[in-house]
């Protein structure tokens, strides 16, 4: 694989569920590629199918009543419909990913070191003792003190911040090209967060992986992502750089975004801003472009779903015309600054 | 931990003692019959029941009475039956453990494979043909009466099938000592221990299997699939080994209540000389005194096997290490 | 110029969903194996209470009086219920086998003549009769003693639980064998109530109490679950009164466990009080249960296996009937399955 070759290409991923009410689209229609050492972000509410996507791109959506469809190619190898055996060998060596959950996310009875050594002996001919080393090696570099105790230690041992670097820990212990991390911070406190994250950001230099990191806090975007997808109602609205996104959003959902981040300074809003409206159901999306019936800007056009459109890597899902958005973002912006 | 074991040991000393006292109460203070009457046997005669009521103090205050009766139980160990006029209540007790606890031991290795078995396979393949009929299987198993599955069993490997090459093996009904005759030992307890384990494998292929697919749901199972280390140690090592918890729990207290007499109605069916079985003869002749102490030694089995699993839940289970 | 239509965001839309006892309901009635259970159970139950009819009017005989001497007509030709053996040494008198035919002596005679079948269903009846009471008195009072255990708490529950502990730590079936030999020699009284020695009260009495920790201890932790939970503290908060509270808000919680266990219970029940009889310390002669009917049929074992075999076979299809019901019940409980099953 050249140097310059994508890490991770999807395309037209759409994950869809049998149930009662019919067939339930949780992602549709997904299409984006990483980079190696690349760290993209991916913003969105809970039902936007941001789980799901990650799940898709880990073959660890075990529903039998999921239908998968679309391409998820890693380092060349398509990853959908690829037996249990091959799709063994790539996870925790080539793609490794963490939960949201630290307090739950490792089996109570066996220690730390034993549950990274496993990892490690499933992927590379180790000893143990050899695995044990590098599962203190690991804990160190991910900031736990005194790593040698940490590793005979159990989980119920350590505190939620801890917990998620020992699994951020065994999730790079075989050198991932890939992390991939679903809300890693959204359980754990501000302040502990905040130096998970800046971990994270040091995965690149440290360990060379690339990462795509989940999340609806667009906080944590911005302190260590490249790259930004905002996700709705199972689609990318908007993608592009963080700069580029966070300068000049070009769409109205990312405008709510933005927009209902209170003000750090300035006036204290009497209420705090919000989208109006709620996330649509999955198995009742309105026609057209998901975001519609919440949009003040909706017109006719917005009956068909609006493909992503734009330039310098900077794209949104959107029917407006590219020259009326500033004005509209402007007149958006002034509405959410000041409620009525 | 050494002190959450003194605290469970003082626990258990407690219980033993509540239950001696509650023995105590249901053969002595219950109203109605004399317990002279009780203890003397059918058919005592006059200088018989005064004899008793001396030796036990039965004018004298209950506490007195405990103290007594507990006192011929432990310390001088000379209680006697009535009805097999001096022989010693405990020293048969102690004779009849071994039979006991070969009985429950063989059945217990037997029944712990088969429920792990049966529960690793059926929840592995939840849903499946094979999991819909091995829960079938477990459910008639847990639904047969042992007392009427050993006559059965009796029915075909004594007289129906006895002469065909199925059966001839199987000796007459009862206990051939280990230490007189291995082979014999093993042929006599075959068909007790299958019989025995039949209700308890399905009971614990049920537990397990339920217990295995609960834990399955969870959150650390997701992150061990991720780790890319195949589905049958996601399943045994991890799966597995966390449900381990509840069936080894339930395993000390089922064992401990079986070599306590509750194996009784399988000792008496294939007549085996154990616990239960004395407990059972005393009851056809009302032997007051072989009962209590059946009772009594039965109950510190069980209360002493809550012991032990509380240690070994410990040893097991690293959460309840630091928990006081 | 781009039309801006200024919309109102689309309104959910609102549908009542199934309460949880019409979903549990529906999902019972879509579990066939759980139907079939039940049928099977309401058959059983049917039979064993017509025992008298069936007594009168197919058999002829009367179940509970010795019948030695009878005899009966078998396609034309008159045998006499009890014939000397041929098996074995030849000593003795063997009864006949099962007919297999409407009429007396279907199943056969046991060694008192008397017609198999017909005691079947006689002991069907206390078998089932006590199984059910036994229910009723254990699930009231462990229902009672758990509530007043969670619901107070304190003082109160620890003196109720320590008694429960002490009471369970006996094995359940010394303890009923201690208090059945101890009572069936002689009657009890509590209280006005006085209890004859050879009453059906008696084993129904100490099935009874025999089980209430088993169940006590879940309903008391069930309800000590809910005593924390916030929609309590909410009403505690509300200012309901603690009648109110217990009634509306715990015991609507503890009823749906309450109803897991009476198949349970039921087929346990069951169990427990063959056993018991088998070992005579349970149902007295002259009344038979399927426990006593397996003891008759001890001796006649290996000559006349049918007398023994029958009532075994009764109790396997009654208690397995009473577990699926039983999983039949918990599964459609439970709001995490799903109505399809699995």
């Amino acid at each position: 694989m050249s140097v310059d070759a994508p890490l991770l290409v999807v395309e037209g991923l759409t994950v869809s569920f049998r149930s009662d009410a019919g067939l339930v689209r949780a992602v549709a229609g997904v299409s984006f590629a990483v980079e190696q050492r690349e760290i993209i972000g991916v913003v969105g509410e809970s039902g936007s199918g941001k789980s799901q996507t990650l799940l898709a791109i880990m073959g660890l959506i075990d529903s039998p009543n999921a239908v998968l469809s679309g391409s998820i190619r890693f380092m060349g190898q398509e990853l959908i419909g690829l037996n249990r055996r091959a799709l063994d060998a790539i996870r925790g060596r080539q793609i490794a990913m963490i939960f949201q959950d630290p307090m739950s996310a490792l089996t109570p009875v066996h220690t730390i070191g034993n549950q990274i050594g496993e990892q490690v002996r499933a992927h590379e001919k180790v000893s143990a003792r050899a695995a044990r080393a590098r599962a203190v090696q690991l804990l160190d570099a991910v900031g736990i003190a005194n790593p040698d105790r940490v590793v005979d230690g159990y989980p119920h041992q350590l505190s939620g911040g801890m917990r998620q670097r020992a699994v951020i820990a065994m999730a790079l212990s075989c050198n991932p090209a890939l992390l991939v991390a679903d809300e890693p911070t959204t359980a754990l406190d501000v302040t502990v967060q905040a130096q998970i994250l800046e971990l994270i950001g040091r995965l690149r230099d440290q360990f060379g992986s690339a990462v795509i990191l989940v999340t609806h806090d667009l906080g944590v975007v911005a302190q260590v992502a490249d790259r930004v997808m905002v996700m709705y109602g199972g689609r990318f609205v908007e993608e592009g750089s963080k700069g580029s996104v966070f300068r000049t959003p070009l769409h109205p959902y990312t405008w709510g975004l933005f927009g209902s981040i209170p003000p750090m300074d300035g006036e204290r809003p009497a209420r705090l801003a919000a989208i109006p409206g709620a996330p649509p159901s999955l198995s009742n999306l309105p026609k057209g472009c998901a975001f519609g019936p919440r949009c003040s800007f909706r017109h006719d056009a917005c009956l068909v779903q609006p493909p992503l459109v734009g330039g310098n890597g900077h794209r949104a899902a959107c029917a407006l015309p590219e020259t009326s958005r500033k004005r509209f973002h402007t007149r958006e912006v002034a509405s959410i600054e000041t409620p009525v | 931990m050494l002190a959450a074991l003194s605290f469970r040991l003082g626990q258990m000393v407690l219980v033993m003692f509540g239950i001696s006292v509650v023995a105590f109460l249901i053969f002595f203070a219950t109203p109605g019959a004399d317990p002279s009457a009780r203890i003397a046997g059918r058919n005592a005669s006059q200088e018989t029941l005064i004899q008793v009521r001396h030796d036990f103090g039965l004018d004298r205050p209950l506490p007195v009475q405990y103290g007594l009766m507990m006192n011929r139980l432990f310390v001088s160990r000379d209680l006697t039956s009535f009805v097999n006029r001096g022989q010693r209540v405990i020293p048969a007790v102690m004779g009849a453990i071994p039979v006991t606890l070969s009985l429950v031991g063989g059945a217990a290795v037997l029944w712990v494979l088969g429920g792990l078995i049966v529960g690793v396979i059926a929840g592995a393949t939840r849903g499946t043909f094979i999991d819909r009929a091995l829960m079938i299987l477990s459910l008639i198993g847990v639904s047969i009466p042992v007392f009427w599955l050993g006559e059965v069993a009796n029915l075909l490997t004594q007289s129906r099938w006895h002469d065909t090459w199925l059966f001839s093996w199987v000796p007459p009904l009862g206990y051939i000592p280990l230490t007189k005759d291995p082979w014999g030992w093993f042929r006599a307890l075959v068909i007790p221990w299958f019989t025995l384990a039949t209700l308890y494998v399905g009971l614990y292929g049920r537990v397990l299997r339920a217990s295995l697919i609960e834990m399955m749901q969870e959150d650390f199972i997701r992150t061990a699939r991720a780790k890319g280390i195949g589905e049958r140690r996601v399943l045994l090592h991890h799966g597995l080994r966390t449900s381990l918890v509840a069936f080894v729990t339930m395993f000390g207290l089922d064992f401990g209540a079986l070599v306590g007499g509750g194996a009784l109605l399988t000792e008496v069916v294939f007549g085996l000389q154990g616990v239960g079985k004395l407990t059972y003869d005393a009851l056809q002749t009302l032997d007051l005194p072989m009962i209590l102490a059946t009772v009594i030694y039965a109950s510190f089995f069980v209360v002493m096997a809550n012991f032990v699993v509380d240690t070994v839940f410990v040893f097991i289970d690293p959460r309840a290490r630091d928990v006081r | 110029m781009v039309n801006v239509i200024a919309d109102q965001p689309a309104a959910p839309v609102r549908q009542a969903a199934d309460g949880p006892w019409r979903t549990a309901w529906r999902k019972l009635r879509a579990d066939r194996s759980a139907i079939s259970a039940f049928g099977v159970l309401v058959v059983i139950v049917i039979a064993s209470l017509a025992a008298p009819l069936y007594a009168h009017y197919v058999s002829h005989t009367d179940p509970f009086v010795t019948n030695l001497n009878g005899e009966i007509v078998i396609d034309g030709v008159i045998q006499p219920v009890l014939q000397p053996s041929t098996e074995g040494l030849g000593l003795g008198m063997t009864p006949i086998g099962p007919t297999w035919r409407i009429g007396p002596y279907l199943l056969g005679a046991d060694n008192q003549g008397r017609d198999v079948a017909a005691r079947l269903l006689y002991g069907g009846r206390d078998s089932l009769l006590i199984s059910g009471a036994a229910a009723v008195l254990c699930l009231t009072l462990a229902t009672f003693l758990g509530v007043v255990s969670g619901f107070f708490g304190g003082i109160v529950d620890i003196s109720l639980s320590r008694i429960l502990d002490v009471l369970w730590a006996f094995p359940i079936f010394l303890l009923a064998i201690s208090l059945s030999i101890v009572l069936i020699a002689q009657s009890i009284q509590i209280g006005p109530f006085e209890i004859r020695s050879g009453s059906l009260w008696l084993p129904v009495f100490i099935i009874g109490i025999v089980y209430v920790p088993y169940v006590a201890r879940p309903i008391r932790g069930h309800v000590l679950t809910l005593m924390q939970a916030e929609f309590v503290t909410a009403a505690i908060g509300l200012g309901a009164s603690p009648w109110r509270i217990l009634l509306r808000d715990i015991m609507p919680n503890v009823v749906t466990r309450i109803i897991v266990f009476v198949p349970l219970i039921l087929a346990l029940n069951m169990m427990t009080e063959s056993s018991l009889s088998f070992l005579s310390i349970g149902v007295q002669p002259p009344d038979a249960s399927w426990g006593t009917i397996i003891q008759d049929g001890q001796g006649l074992l290996y000559s006349r296996p049918i007398v023994a075999l029958a009532p075994g076979l009764a109790i396997v299809i009654t208690v397995l009937a009473l577990n699926i019901l039983g999983d039949g019940v918990r599964d459609a409980l439970d709001p995490k399955s799903s109505p399809r099953g699995i």
